[in-house]
């Protein structure tokens, strides 16, 4: 397959050199410099700290008041696969029509007009894992985006990132498929089962064919070619799953095919298996406070995320929606001031990674994104306030270096198509 | 039991108090006698026996007042069975009163109230008109211990979602709105021909078009849900041709028209952190609450989503960093909403005479560094568990306390 696997064509828009000077700078390394600057040129940070020498030909910000944080990264969207308006025109996200949908790419129903995504970027986020929805039980592959203004979505993918694959435990894909099975966990179970069989056999027969090149190649087939490259490693799952028992049954699962799961989603109840799950070295992509909506999600509690870290684990504070994407650094803090009120251990800075260098792991981005340390793509919002406060609003947001949005200036606030001609 | 259930007498020393009804008071005492509140200040003589809770370094304000959802009426939204708010089959369930649906065991309700929440309207969902919706103070053993007031008001939907109920367009719905008032009004005029079988059929049953008589004699707010700034009109315009007393829920794009709303007198539910444009709003933004406080409206916040009723301070925050001021949102969740429900005489602020609802803040109550610690509902003090407390006690440490 020597030909381009539809290949993401994104660029770095070109930015003159940046330093944002005097600022609080949270690098989610650890430090909370007061009084910092950061310099980034070319969409690289170039140097953090408290004594930055800037080129002349640099723009200066003035930071004072405000904190510096690396952009939000969220493991959990349907932006652009179910973009507003909501209509059913535009909802691309599930594929409810099989079980097991491994072919489907998210990227291939991602709309880069949605209205959502400006919104989005207010709220300081810079890279995005677009999910399929979760009625099947292997949902199809996701797309890593940077989350920036765009005519095609190949021009928002990022570049080398892996793709995830949507796997959804539970009450959804039973519900779903009730009349034609799945129709209970047990059905789930064997569902994945049964793909992952198949896919065993299909990687054996390429990976010998890759290695002789004897006969004719074997058929591709873009379902099992999904799961196979999950067995390689090359894949991620990301696996929507609420209930503690039912990710004990999906580590099993991944034990049997020899993969690992990137990350549980939603996952109410990980704090019931904290030790498991930083055992695995499985992460934890969850909300602050969502609870009660179905069944599988009656135990959600606030201290999730601050068990899951006080375990070793790894939180992700994810949004799975619009709206919620929009502030996950609230949620993050309310899920940190929860955890500190119970008497759990977090600081500002872990509270910090699970919405940055958290997310950037599960993505398989941990080197390049994420934190704010020289060499890292300039990903990067200056908030008005302290971020972990309810009045703090992204006022700048930096994506490589690249000021797609900046709150006092018109001309770097992007609208969509979907907008242009309707506004009041 | 029953010592238990006898008010205390409560007095919340040191604490900087925030009557709402007037300028905060530093290093106050809150004297709570008998459910009520019966002194505010800082020279308040404390009667030997009375329950001292210490506030120094505290806030202290009413209990949050959330204009919105299905409390007590909704166990878990995916499971039917536990769903008490709606009337299905009606689609002019005015007669709907939704009372007795209310669970007082609901998990939902310590759990809301742990952060802060005190009480909440109860609404119906529905079609067209969707019932009657009831403000209920958050602890009770039973229905009638919880009951605030009732009805609050007749709850009417003029949005996208009533369209089925009116031939599939807006025009549908409200000509069919007026229909049914107007039938509601002959039928109150003539009740004898009705019961004999004298009249034309009416457009709702007997029951129905009685309920609707307190709105059409304006003696009871109709509740309309509406969103586009068109059907904000509508339902002005409809308030003014019936002489209704309106209360507007939703009203994503009532900035556009904030000056409308005021010169109609009409108070505003809203949900400050509602932004995602759709056909029924494509001119939702943040900062709808702000404006329309700015421009004079009566606006009072709330969170739409039952289990999520707890944060209906960080939508009060929100709606602070996007431009209402602190005291515009303190009071659109207490006394403004009080006043919108027709029972400021007895909710919604720290005055002598009132319904002692009281919260125990370590801080700023819209902040998320900010942690409640007393909940007082009719002047009892409230325990801080929940499900999900018990919950976390079982699972702090692992394995598991079984």
């Amino acid at each position: 397959m020597d030909r381009p696997q539809y290949p993401s064509t994104y660029k770095r828009h070109p930015n003159p050199p940046v330093v944002i000077r005097n600022a609080t700078i949270m690098t989610a390394t650890g430090q909370e410099i007061q009084g910092g600057s950061i310099l980034f040129r070319d969409g690289r940070i170039v140097s953090v700290g408290t004594t930055v020498d800037a080129p002349a030909d640099a723009v200066v910000v003035d930071g004072t008041g405000k904190w510096v944080t690396p952009g939000v990264i969220d493991t959990h969207s349907h932006i652009g696969v179910y973009p507003a308006p909501g209509t059913w025109a535009e909802s691309d996200g599930n594929e409810a029509t099989n079980p097991v949908t491994a072919e489907v790419w998210a990227e291939h129903s991602v709309w880069p007009q949605d209205p959502q995504i400006p919104l989005a970027i207010a709220g300081g986020v810079t890279t995005i894992q677009a999910l399929p929805g979760s009625a099947n039980l292997i949902g199809g592959r996701s797309a890593i985006l940077k989350l920036v203004p765009a005519r095609s979505v190949q021009e928002m993918k990022f570049p080398g990132a892996h793709y995830g694959l949507k796997m959804a435990c539970g009450e959804n894909p039973k519900r779903v498929y009730q009349n034609r099975g799945p129709s209970t966990r047990m059905g789930n179970m064997a569902g994945y089962r049964a793909a992952f069989i198949q896919a065993e056999q299909y990687r054996r027969r390429w990976d010998k064919w890759n290695k002789d090149h004897s006969g004719d190649a074997p058929t591709r087939d873009l379902k099992l070619e999904s799961l196979a490259e999950v067995l390689r490693g090359n894949i991620f799952v990301q696996n929507h799953c609420y209930r503690a028992d039912e990710m004990m049954q999906m580590l099993d699962l991944a034990h049997e095919f020899g993969f690992k799961i990137r990350s549980f989603h939603h996952a109410v109840e990980a704090y019931k298996i904290a030790d498991v799950l930083a055992r695995e070295g499985t992460a934890v992509s969850v909300w602050a406070d969502w609870w009660g909506f179905k069944e599988e999600a009656m135990d959600g509690i606030y201290e999730n995320a601050a068990l899951v870290q006080q375990a070793g684990g790894i939180p992700v504070i994810h949004s799975d929606d619009a709206s919620g994407i929009q502030r996950l650094n609230q949620e993050a803090a309310k899920a940190m001031y929860h955890g500190r009120r119970a008497g759990i251990q977090v600081t500002r800075d872990q509270a910090l990674r699970w919405f940055t260098a958290n997310p950037a792991w599960v993505l398989g981005l941990d080197s390049i994104v994420g934190t704010l340390e020289p060499g890292k793509m300039a990903d990067i919002v200056v908030w008005s306030a302290d971020p972990l406060s309810v009045y703090a609003r992204a006022m700048q947001v930096y994506n490589d270096g690249w000021l797609v949005y900046d709150r006092n200036d018109p001309a770097h606030q992007p609208k969509m198509d979907f907008t242009i001609g309707r506004e009041p | 039991m029953i010592a238990f259930l006898l008010a205390q007498t409560i007095a919340i020393t040191g604490g900087t108090v925030y009557p709402v009804s007037g300028p905060k008071i530093d290093n106050a005492t809150v004297l709570i006698r008998d459910g009520r509140i019966a002194a505010v200040g800082t020279n308040v003589a404390i009667p030997t026996g009375a329950t001292r809770i210490d506030a120094t370094g505290k806030w202290v304000t009413p209990g949050l007042i959330d204009g919105a959802g299905n409390m007590g009426l909704r166990e878990i939204s995916a499971v039917q069975n536990t769903n008490e708010g709606t009337l299905r089959g009606n689609e002019v369930a005015a007669a709907f009163n939704v009372t007795e649906g209310l669970n007082p065991a609901s998990t939902l309700i310590p759990v809301t109230r742990v952060e802060g929440v005190t009480t909440t309207l109860a609404v119906p969902g529905g079609d067209l008109i969707w019932g009657q919706a009831v403000l209920i103070d958050l602890d009770g053993t039973t229905i009638e211990a919880m009951v605030a007031k009732s009805p609050v008001g007749v709850v009417a939907d003029l949005s996208e979602n009533a369209k089925g109920a009116g031939g599939g367009s807006r025009a549908g719905v409200a000509q069919r709105l007026r229909r049914i008032f107007n039938d509601a009004l002959e039928y109150e005029r003539r009740r004898t021909d009705y019961s004999r079988a004298q009249m034309q059929d009416l457009s709702a049953s007997a029951a129905d078009l009685d309920a609707l008589l307190p709105v059409l004699h304006g003696r009871l707010p109709l509740m309309v849900v509406a969103n586009r700034r068109s059907d904000i009109e509508t339902a002005l315009r409809i308030a003014r041709e019936f002489k209704l007393r309106l209360i507007l829920a939703g009203a994503a794009e009532g900035w556009e028209i904030a000056d409308k709303i005021v010169a109609a007198g009409v108070p505003v539910l809203v949900q400050p952190m509602d932004n995602i444009p759709g056909y029924d709003a494509l001119g939702i933004r943040y900062e709808n609450a702000a404006l329309l406080a700015k421009a004079g409206v009566k606006v009072s916040l709330m969170e739409t989503q039952t289990e999520n009723s707890r944060n209906l301070r960080q939508q009060a925050g929100n709606a602070v960093a996007y431009g209402m001021t602190w005291d515009q949102a303190l009071r659109a969740v207490t006394l403004t909403p009080a006043e919108a429900f027709g029972v400021a005489d007895r909710y919604g602020s720290l005055e002598v005479g009132k319904v002692a609802n009281v919260v125990v803040w370590t801080g700023d109550p819209f902040e998320f560094s900010t942690g409640v610690e007393h909940v007082i509902i009719r002047g009892k003090e409230i325990s801080l568990r929940s499900r999900q407390t018990e919950l976390l006690e079982r699972y702090r440490t692992l394995p598991p306390k079984y």
